[in-house]
């Protein structure tokens, strides 16, 4: 079947079996930072933007979002880079191979709520798992970087 | 692994109806837990050109449409003032933002699966489901019949409640409960559910009285123990039948004494 949609701001048009899910369509689109984790849907690794809401593509039919707006990490470097700086100076992850999902994750956070507490980012982010770490990383991140951005971005990277 | 032949967006519920009517094809809810399953299905029908997402509010009910999302519930203003936040507490465990997104009431409420926290609350709730083909019929009946190949339309949730509290167990956050517990006043009294027995969840009312002079710590205790005598519980990797009714007891109590804070 043929498919439409749009991908990182372009219109894509595709041939696709009925089954096949997002996750593995965007791959094929070139769009590797969406990765395979769990695919019980369960660990927020495949975390991509359906009409800038965050869902996991392993629970998603592409066939589903022909029509809709598609979003991956590669279309939200400029926003991710000014926050995962701050994840790595705490060196909040050691594989790194959560990451992606809990970059997308915590964007789709900061743009419904600009100054969350520390439960609700918990909160938010309890469906992106990480085997490494114990998250208290990558909350020290993400307040940090909440803190910076209260100052007026001055003195980035501390 | 999942095998779809086809899939259709519906264009009428005519049309979702009668396609679903082959033993190989689907209805898709939010489809996560049909992914999880081994099996081919011939037609994937779904649902999500007819309208059917969204929340209305009028000064009786909710009606909310099959295709709503989690996330929309646990989110809406109108349902978390109605219920006290127990809507959102009920949702606001299940994985993550992520699956509450994708996962939709129509679907959670069609599988009518033993671990479900929406169907222990909307069934104290007193709430309804309209069928394409049965009609409105209680959730309680609904969740007694067995699978038809029927389309779930939309839920209707009375604004008849005078209070609610939602519990659950869990093991570790974001897991499939142990237990799930509601308790809501209602004008036929305190209707209680249990869920996660591990079976689908079950309506119990206070049938011996023993809130009728209020609900103080007593009461509540007693009413606790009254009620883990009553629900049949099971085992399974999760928990034993003892403990779930231990757990049971607790969660009866304490959802007891905050209810009584509420009203």
């Amino acid at each position: 079947m043929e498919i439409t949609l749009t991908l990182n701001g372009k219109n894509i048009r595709a041939q696709i079996a009925p089954d096949t899910l997002l996750l593995d369509f965007l791959r094929q689109q070139g769009c590797l930072s969406v990765k395979r984790g769990c695919e019980t849907s369960n660990c927020g690794l495949c975390t991509v933007f359906l009409d800038e809401k965050p869902v996991l593509s392993c629970g998603v039919l592409a066939a589903r979002a022909a029509g809709h707006q598609v979003q991956t990490l590669e279309g939200l470097q400029s926003e991710a880079e000014e926050f995962v700086g701050f994840i790595a100076d705490q060196g909040a992850e050691q594989c790194g191979f959560c990451n992606p999902g809990f970059v997308m994750n915590t964007i789709a956070l900061l743009r419904q709520n600009p100054d969350p507490t520390d439960d609700e980012i918990r909160a938010f982010l309890a469906g992106n798992l990480c085997r490494c770490s114990g998250y208290e990383g990558q909350l020290r991140g993400i307040r940090a970087y909440l803190d910076w951005k209260k100052r007026g971005g001055a003195d980035c990277g501390e | 692994m999942l095998s779809i032949g086809q899939y259709v967006r519906a264009q009428s519920l005519e049309e979702a109806y009668t396609l679903c009517q082959k033993k190989s094809s689907v209805v898709l809810g939010g489809m996560l837990w049909l992914k999880m399953q081994d099996r081919t299905v011939g037609t994937a029908i779904d649902l999500c050109e007819l309208g059917l997402e969204g929340i209305e509010e009028t000064e009786e009910e909710f009606r909310i449409g099959a295709m709503t999302s989690l996330r929309a519930l646990e989110t809406h203003p109108g349902l978390a003032a109605y219920t006290r936040g127990a809507m959102a507490r009920c949702l606001g465990s299940i994985v993550g933002v992520q699956f509450r997104n994708l996962a939709t009431i129509g679907g959670s409420l069609y599988g009518r699966f033993g671990f479900s926290d929406p169907l222990t609350l909307l069934l104290a709730l007193g709430a309804r489901v309209e069928l394409y083909h049965r009609g409105v019929v209680s959730l309680e009946e609904f969740a007694a019949l067995p699978y038809e190949r029927d389309i779930l339309v939309r839920v209707i949730l009375p604004k008849e409640a005078q209070g609610a509290v939602y519990l659950s167990q869990r093991n570790t956050a974001t897991d499939f409960p142990v237990l799930t517990f509601a308790a809501v006043c209602r004008p036929g009294g305190l209707a209680c559910a249990v869920g996660a027995r591990p079976g689908k969840a079950k309506l119990f009312w206070d049938e011996e009285k023993i809130l009728a002079g209020g609900i103080n710590p007593d009461s509540a205790r007693r009413f606790g123990q009254w009620l883990a005598g009553q629900v049949p519980f099971g085992s399974d990797l999760r928990a034993g039948a003892e403990y779930r009714r231990k757990i049971c007891e607790v969660l009866a109590r304490r959802a007891l004494l905050e209810l009584a804070k509420e009203v």
